[in-house]
């Protein structure tokens, strides 16, 4: 398989919102759009952390409007293809699907969670009938079964998706899990396959070099890992293994490490460390880009952030489903009462 | 139950979930009598178990009804946004009172708590959505003792199983209907809808947050008119519970209701169907009243 060009996908732009609590800015947009292009990444994918119409109150507003956003990027890029996500559910095809187009966007990653395949069916004809190219997105993948993955991505695959991608989202896979999910998906479809890592446990690099060793053919990768929680597998850190290991892609070393290193220095206060907090969420099996808003309701309801991922993990929240953090803190916090009123639990 | 003649008569018209769980509400209600179960197969699960019941059934949907127009005032629309809208012409022209429970959005939005008696004038009403159901009364509330509010969100999560095909195609449907309906009882207020789906099983039941941007929340009061409407809401349905009273948190107002199911037809989780239907039953059952000498 190894004589096959691997297509690699930057989300820095995307998953990246979920480390900055979405404010990425139009100059932090127009810098790294150029330096992607330069690095010859296939496609750079750029928005809101949880894709079209998902700025709002439940997931965090977008500082710059998504129709900015995009045409901020559009205009830096020529030969990398301009991406988004798509969740249904948050966004529709007739409003933000439509916008995105006239924008001139390229690639739709329509994802649903990983049960929930047939939510994307209206979305991805809608792309496909306008002439635009989409892939299906599997999320939390950690939470279905390879054989249940490959039913939902056949369904995907049936819409009209020219691509599929599991995402680790919450970083609970390890190698074997990836290989066993990856490898059959690659065996039984009929398009291409890819991996899109979380780094919550340290091994975002080796469940993406164990995905391609069963056959992926795209992978996700961010500067400096700049993503959700612990982050994503570092763009800068794919490509050179991909490099030693003999697998090609368009991108070219040294200027995924430029962009790396711009990278290092537009997102200098929020690229993603691997903390306490984030082991236990990926431990929980929880979003990865439920940190942030953990973190802040845990704060003002005086409760324990990793007790939160714990409960969280327990009731297998899936994402989009924010709001839960705060019912969850707020009884955590009740929970807390008795004891500073010095009665026994 | 031996039917009184002082109850409403009715008709369902579509006999899938929606249908077979308003059924069941209608022969529990003391106000109601269900004359005519309608649909377009008489194998289905629903339909057996109407006949089962004893309820008269037919096969012919809409075509029934007209049939058998003398036999009902109101008529209960439980089929889909496409066939409404053909039905809601026949029914206006028999006379019939309509109770909407597609997203046609053909006759006036009725949310029970919050314009039951202005809903009584109209000939059709429409339910608007099982999110729109739960979470208009609270936006309501909320904009009854705020000024300057700039924004209203509503997150629903579900659980898989209580979506159906058609729920799951009609997606961006539910999310603009739910849209709109918040828009009309808030004053206009910029809103957006979010659904969410979740596989957990055991299966979770339906939660409903509301989100706000308000300039100056008044806390106080806003906890007061919440608390208010929700036991209004809980006055026709039961299972409605508020589980996180309004708080701010990160600049927001939130504010979370949980929906238990009467486990009619549907599992107790489905709250999403349940209190759709609920509210049908209740503008039904003030109509009744209402025309009982």
């Amino acid at each position: 398989m190894k004589h096959q060009r691997i297509i690699v996908t930057d989300p820095t732009l995307r998953d990246g919102s979920h480390a900055c609590s979405h404010q990425i800015s139009v100059e932090q947009i127009r810098r790294y759009a150029t330096a992607a292009e330069a690095a010859g990444v296939d496609y750079l994918e750029v928005g809101h952390g949880n894709g079209l119409g998902a700025s709002s109150l439940q997931v965090g507003l977008s500082l710059v409007p998504e129709r900015e956003m995009l045409a901020t990027a559009r205009a830096c890029l020529k030969q990398t293809g301009l991406s988004v996500h798509v969740m249904p559910g948050f966004a529709t095809a007739k409003r933000e699907i439509a916008n995105a187009i006239e924008v001139g966007v390229d690639l739709f990653r329509v994802g649903s969670h990983c049960t929930e395949a047939d939510l994307t069916q209206r979305h991805i004809s809608y792309v496909r009938n306008a002439g635009k190219e989409a892939w299906g997105v599997l999320m939390m993948t950690h939470m279905a079964s390879k054989e249940v993955l490959l039913e939902e991505s056949k369904k995907m695959q049936s819409y009209g998706a020219q691509g599929i991608m599991l995402m680790d989202s919450a970083g609970a896979a390890v190698p074997d899990d990836v290989k066993q999910k990856i490898g059959l998906l690659a065996e039984k479809l009929e398009v291409p396959v890819g991996f899109h890592a979380h780094n919550n446990l340290g091994l975002s690099v080796a469940n993406s070099l164990a995905a391609l060793e069963v056959g992926a053919r795209i992978l996700d990768g961010t500067a400096r890992g700049f993503g959700a929680g612990a982050g994503n597998a570092p763009l800068e850190l794919i490509v050179a293994a991909m490099q030693r290991l003999g697998y090609s892609c368009r991108a070219d070393l040294y200027k995924v490490l430029d962009a790396g290193e711009l990278a290092e220095e537009l997102f200098a206060e929020n690229l993603p460390v691997s903390n306490s907090i984030t082991i236990v969420s990926g431990l929980a099996g929880v979003f990865s880009g439920f940190a942030k808003p953990v973190q802040r309701a845990a704060k003002q309801m005086g409760v324990d952030p990793r007790d939160v991922f714990v409960e969280l993990g327990k009731r297998k929240v899936v994402g989009g489903q924010e709001d839960l953090i705060l019912e969850v803190a707020s009884e955590l916090a009740a929970r807390q009462k008795p004891v500073a009123d010095g009665k026994p639990r | 139950m031996q039917p009184t003649p002082e109850k409403m008569k009715v008709a369902i018209v579509g006999t899938g979930n929606i249908g077979t769980d308003l059924l069941m509400k209608v022969l529990r209600s003391p106000w109601l009598e269900c004359r005519l179960f309608a649909g377009r197969n008489l194998s289905s699960p629903g339909m057996m178990k109407a006949d089962q019941m004893g309820v008269p059934v037919s096969g012919k949907g809409i075509q029934g009804i007209v049939q058998r127009r003398t036999e009902f005032d109101l008529v209960f629309d439980a089929t889909s946004a496409e066939d409404h809208k053909r039905h809601a012409v026949i029914l206006a022209e028999l006379g019939l009172l309509a109770v909407d429970l597609t997203p046609a959005k053909v006759g006036k939005m009725c949310v029970p708590a919050v314009n039951l008696e202005e809903c009584l004038e109209a000939q059709n009403v429409n339910m608007v959505s099982c999110g729109g159901q739960a979470s208009i009364p609270l936006a309501f509330a909320i904009a009854s003792v705020n000024q300057d509010i700039e924004y209203i969100e509503t997150v629903s999560s579900i659980a898989s199983r209580s979506a159906g095909p058609a729920t799951r195609i009609n997606l961006d449907e539910y999310l603009a209907t739910t849209e709109n309906g918040l828009a009309a009882f808030s004053r206009g207020t910029p809103t957006k809808a979010i659904l969410n789906l979740n596989p957990a099983q055991p299966c979770v039941h339906m939660q409903t947050t509301v989100l706000a941007k308000i300039k100056n929340p008044d806390l106080e009061k806003t906890r007061a008119a919440v608390a208010a409407i929700v036991r209004k809401i809980q006055d026709y349905v039961p299972g409605y519970q508020l589980i996180v009273p309004p708080l701010i948190e990160s600049n927001r107002l939130a504010v979370m209701v949980r929906v238990e199911g009467r486990g009619d037809y549907m599992p107790k989780y489905a709250g999403n169907l349940d209190i759709i239907n609920c509210a049908a039953i209740a503008i039904a059952e003030a109509h009744a009243r209402r025309n009982r000498p």
